[in-house]
């Protein structure tokens, strides 16, 4: 691309008004797209918020449920506890890797990148297998430590909330790097420098300095990982042994083993409304095209 | 960024440690799969490639690979075509009046898969599409446009709408301008969509275990079955060579990228 071609005095903007015709024809482009999406992923979608408030009966009977339903609080307590404890170690994780990358020379970087992101495009399942082999009984851990006499009895590794908060924090953390880098990478090196100049320890030049310009990037990255995490199906199902029942995983239970739609839906629907709501009070921060599209 | 300023000592020991972290269960796999024994393991006496080759002579094992990869390469074919002219109908319209449409392209990354795969369960029993090839493919399709409609974007902010509206004014239709003056310089962002949409396909399981049961069985839902069924080293080589196979897919789109940069 010619980089000069800002340079040369701008297309007269007149051009876009003059010919609606032409215009129509760049519409007609998005009809595809915007029929697949309203028929076959908005539809589905707004049907599930359609049958939360009228199986199986018409009213708000499924929402009522929230509040005197212990068996359901008590998945919503558990999911929002793991949720929890998931962001906050990947974030804590992501932001040491974050800031480690942000430093490193150019070549440096993208060894390390190479380590965050081919884990992001591996399998959901294929991980979670490989966690089963390396935590249950006779896993490679437990093997392994029973061999060096550490321990004389394995540890209850997986199929609990220990298993399932390694499985998804291992899934979070390259999301949880993606807009923290971004957000790194803007901040100019030499004030920490001028900063370690001017006296400050380290421990202060980070403090005082790179941790308030690198918080936008660590807010950014905790709403997505918090809003990722809370819709988990299969790390939890697998790594939970069916003892751990996060929100997915009641939701398929009620709808596929229960048949109790109402229920299912309505849970849904208050994860997509949660979801939406916390997307809608970050959106500021949250640059949601810059977020999944960097780094892939 | 490097200016003279390194990471201290706490933080390399915890980003080396995460990053081991990382990579430590996709590695495992790859000696537990060439285990001599009948259980999963690290080898004990020696390697064998007894796993691979039981994976390979199996009948179901292999009809999965086949099906997911039909349904992959529909899948990639839908959200390509639909995603990329979206992508060039929003940006050639602006920001504003698109912006709607942009967000609802997006709406898949967004919203959990469990959501979406209860509502198609429905809506597919109505549109009589349960547990068909042609179902999977479309649900896998129509959730793969948000990555072609985000890699194309990118390519197009690097592109000069001056050349487009240069070959308009010389008279070209809008199909010729497609076709001779805009496709050809966003191929590479157009490419790496369609990878990240066959990935996403590929490895999708949520949507397959509810509007998938006998018929369609793809690679995904049988490793599903083998994790809550039988634990074997087989399961080990198929995951290998799911890896492998991802990883030759990131290199591919790597490989994309820089002839596209130069």
């Amino acid at each position: 691309m010619p980089r000069d071609a800002a340079a040369l005095p701008a297309a007269p903007v007149a051009g876009h008004g003059l010919a609606l015709p032409r215009e129509a024809g760049w519409w007609l482009l998005l009809v595809p797209a915007f029929l697949l999406m309203t028929v076959l992923y908005l539809a589905p979608i707004l049907q599930v918020l359609a049958i939360s408030v009228t199986e199986p009966a018409p009213g708000l009977g499924n929402y009522e449920r929230l509040l005197t339903h212990p068996g359901l609080q008590r998945v919503i307590v558990t999911t929002l506890r793991i949720c929890l404890v998931t962001t906050i170690l990947s974030l804590l994780l992501g932001y040491a890797l974050s800031y480690v990358i942000a430093l490193a020379s150019p070549r440096a970087q993208r060894w390390w990148l190479l380590g965050v992101l081919l884990p992001l495009w591996i399998s959901v399942l294929v991980r979670a297998f490989a966690w089963v082999t390396l935590l249950r009984r006779q896993g490679l851990v437990n093997e392994g430590l029973l061999g060096l006499g550490l321990i004389d009895r394995p540890l209850p590794l997986v199929w609990n909330e220990f298993g399932i908060v390694v499985g998804m924090v291992h899934y979070m953390v390259p999301y949880a790097v993606l807009p923290m880098l971004a957000a790194m990478r803007e901040i100019d090196p030499r004030l920490l420098a001028a900063a370690r100049g001017l006296g400050a320890s380290r421990g202060t030049a980070f403090r005082r300095v790179f941790l308030p310009l690198s918080a936008p990037g660590l807010v950014a990255a905790g709403v997505l990982v918090f809003i990722v995490t809370l819709g988990f199906y299969i790390t939890p199902a697998i790594l939970g042994g069916g003892k751990t029942l996060m929100a997915a995983e009641w939701i398929k239970l009620q709808i596929l083993d229960l048949v109790r739609w109402g229920m299912g839906a309505m849970l849904a629907t208050m994860l997509v409304v949660t979801i939406l709501t916390l997307l809608g009070i970050f959106s500021r921060i949250l640059d949601l095209r810059r977020v999944f599209g960097g780094g892939r | 960024m490097n200016g003279g300023h390194p990471a201290g000592p706490l933080a390399r020991f915890l980003a080396w440690g995460t990053v081991f972290y990382l990579l430590l269960p996709i590695t495992i796999v790859i000696p537990v799969s060439l285990t001599d024994q009948r259980y999963l393991s690290l080898p004990q006496e020696g390697l064998s490639l007894q796993h691979y080759a039981r994976l390979l002579g199996s009948e179901a094992w292999l009809s999965a690979i086949g099906q997911s990869l039909w349904i992959a390469l529909g899948a990639t074919a839908v959200s390509v075509v639909a995603g990329t002219l979206c992508a060039i109908g929003c940006w050639r319209i602006g920001r504003r009046s698109s912006e709607l449409v942009r967000v609802l392209m997006l709406l898949p990354l967004i919203i959990p898969s469990i959501v979406y795969a209860i509502g198609l369960y429905r809506w597919f029993g109505w549109l009589d599409l349960l547990d068909r090839l042609l179902g999977v493919t479309l649900a896998h399709g129509v959730t793969g446009i948000p990555y072609v409609v985000i890699t194309v974007s990118t390519a197009l902010a690097a592109f000069d709408p001056r050349l487009e509206q240069a070959a308009r004014g010389m008279g070209a239709s809008l199909g010729q301008t497609l076709r001779w003056v805009i496709l050809p310089r966003i191929m590479p962002g157009i490419l790496s969509g369609a990878i990240f949409a066959f990935i996403h396909s590929w490895d999708e399981l949520v949507m397959v275990l509810f509007i998938a049961s006998r018929q369609v069985v793809t690679l995904p839902r049988k490793i599903w079955d083998g994790i809550n069924e039988n634990l074997d080293p087989t399961m080990a080589a198929v995951a290998v060579l799911l890896i492998l196979f991802t990883v030759l897919l990131l290199a591919l789109d790597g490989a994309v990228r820089s002839r596209a940069g130069r």
